[in-house]
């Protein structure tokens, strides 16, 4: 990665205020998720954001895939200027950026065979494309993301978690984007299914020279997969460097805090914590 | 003798597809004083086992066992009016979603005094007191207001502590928790598993652990047991367990844990399965029906 060429995503003092109303004539009350977020994606790179719930990670990603408006603050995509709120999105704007949500389970519709779940997204933004196309470029991504052709005709519920991801990110790259939000996608994974999950995210990536922003609270997944690390703490910025930079000197109070709540798998740990529970017994 | 002692334990239940063995005769034993975590993948059975235990599950479970006891009483053969006065009182369980477990027409204290008052026959006041007694062990601040508060007034996190603070109510002598974790945040998490310690060095009772987690396990567990499928692989100290993992399976577990990765690849579940040749194959396409 270098660091000298152009972002492919650009994000300066972002900020988004919700408003909530007390009651019919009560006084409204504004609350600030995002107080300004500044920070550079490049293209190929892994970022992770980590913070605890509530802390605005996944209105940060609502905005990024407009979804939702800033209410101030400047987002550059692919060196385009975008502000939702005052101009229309049009289907060009929305292709470069994709989403991968943490529940598959909720996030593929019942209804819909996998084979138009993929087909979907280039029946929406390549309304000229024909019909077998469409269908043989649903197959091939179908093949990509390690399913079986014989998939194609099935339901959602047909699927294991770890397939229904799969199926999720395909139909995340069916337009070919350069940038996938990645919003806890192993959270809701069995371990051994989150190593297969994680696998393929690498995979794609390498080939499609993806840029990955990828939301977790597991530290233990962002240290394998980053690389570099944001951490999000009521709104705020506190820490951005790369993943080494941030594990092995981290700055501020909450990134300590997380580093020492996160459970320890070494030998050294369990010997010291075994050692130091039959003291106390 | 021990507190708790399972053999052959074996559940099916009753499909539209015919039965369905969710447990394949796996055996437990919980001394007083232990932590022993079950830890597994979905579909291990872990949280079944438990639920048997308790006499918690469906009607359409079928639940066999060649031993089943519990300080002595042998909990297949208990009435439900006899179940009722060990579950909640001896033996008490808490859930993965806090929120979901408490009931949320009732205040917090409401159903925690409802506790006392079924199982140690005190009266409002008495349970009150003790009530706040609880909250304060469980490390919830300002207990006497937070007794009027409703469930969905406090954070994950705080229902949690209300939870332990009634599964530990009557002193139980076995405290079992599903996933007590999993849907917490990391810091909060930490928390609750050093108040979940504490409580249980200081009361000397018994924990079992279920949970998917091996950090998890880690930082709880004396003794592990290793479910895959309804069936048992290993069971070892935990120390034992993660120093030489025995079991092709537990092997494949620790493995496919992001901080042991050690090139560029995680290995999986499946790639050792295959190295193995063993009986054990779950890919995620293997469910697939």
């Amino acid at each position: 990665m270098s660091e000298t060429k152009d972002p492919v995503l650009s994000v300066r003092g972002i900020t988004r205020d919700y408003v909530s109303k007390a009651g019919l004539f009560g006084k409204t009350e504004t609350v600030r998720a995002l107080k300004g977020i500044d920070f550079d994606l490049h293209a190929g790179e892994t970022l992770a954001l980590v913070g605890e719930s509530g802390c605005g990670k996944s209105t940060l990603a609502r905005i990024l895939t407009l979804i939702d408006a800033q209410t101030s603050g400047q987002l550059t995509i692919g060196g385009q200027d975008i502000d939702i709120a005052h101009q229309t999105v049009t289907e060009e704007m929305r292709r470069t950026v994709q989403i991968v949500f943490q529940n598959p389970y909720g996030s593929l519709n019942p209804r819909q065979k996998v084979g138009a779940v993929l087909e979907e997204p280039l029946v929406i933004n390549h309304s000229e494309m024909s019909a077998g196309e469409r269908r043989d470029r649903a197959m091939e991504m179908l093949l990509k993301v390690g399913l079986q052709p014989e998939h194609f005709g099935r339901y959602p519920h047909m699927f294991s978690g770890g397939q229904r991801q799969r199926i999720a990110i395909g139909r995340a790259l069916m337009l070919n984007p350069k940038i996938l939000v990645l919003d806890e996608p192993v959270s809701a994974l069995d371990l051994s299914i989150q190593a297969q999950i994680l696998n393929l995210l690498k995979d794609l990536q390498d080939e499609f020279n993806l840029s990955y922003l990828f939301i977790s609270h597991d530290l233990s997944v962002v240290r394998y997969l980053a690389d570099r690390v944001m951490v999000m703490y009521f709104g705020e910025i506190v820490e951005n460097g790369s993943r080494d930079e941030v594990f092995d000197n981290p700055q501020h109070e909450y990134t300590k805090t997380l580093l020492s709540a996160t459970p320890h798998t070494g030998l050294d740990s369990i010997r010291a914590r075994m050692a130091a529970r039959k003291k106390a017994s | 003798m021990s507190l708790l002692k399972i053999r052959n334990l074996t559940v099916e239940f009753a499909t539209a597809t015919g039965q369905f063995r969710a447990l394949k005769g796996v055996n437990y034993d919980v001394e007083a004083g232990e932590v022993l975590a079950i830890v597994g993948e979905s579909g291990s059975g872990k949280s079944v086992a438990m639920l048997a235990t308790m006499g918690l599950l469906p009607d359409s479970a079928t639940v066999k066992a060649d031993v089943m006891e519990f300080d002595g009483r042998d909990l297949t053969k208990l009435t439900s009016k006899e179940r009722r006065q060990v579950i909640g009182k001896d033996i008490s369980m808490i859930f993965q979603e806090p929120i979901a477990s408490l009931n949320p027409c009732f205040t917090v204290g409401f159903q925690i005094g409802e506790v006392l008052r079924t199982h140690l026959d005190m009266d409002r006041k008495q349970a009150r007191q003790r009530a706040i007694e609880l909250f304060e062990a469980v490390g919830i601040p300002d207990p006497e207001k937070r007794l009027s508060s409703f469930p969905h007034q406090m954070s994950g996190g705080q229902c949690q502590r209300v939870m332990i603070a009634m599964a530990i109510a009557c002193q139980p002598k076995l405290l079992i928790a599903d996933e007590p974790t999993t849907a917490l945040d990391v810091t909060i998490q930490k928390q609750i598993l050093d108040l979940l310690m504490d409580i249980q060095q200081k009361s000397d009772m018994a924990l079992i652990m279920i949970t998917h987690d091996m950090g998890v396990v880690a930082e709880t567990a004396d003794r592990v047991v290793v479910q895959y499928n309804g069936e048992q692989m290993e069971e070892a100290g935990v120390l034992e367990l993660f120093e030489a993992p025995s079991h092709p399976y537990t092997k494949a577990l620790l493995s496919a844990l992001p901080e042991h990765a050690t090139g560029d690849r995680l290995p999986t579940v499946s790639d050792f399965a295959q190295e193995n040749g063993s009986g054990f194959s779950k890919s995620d396409e293997a469910n697939a029906s």
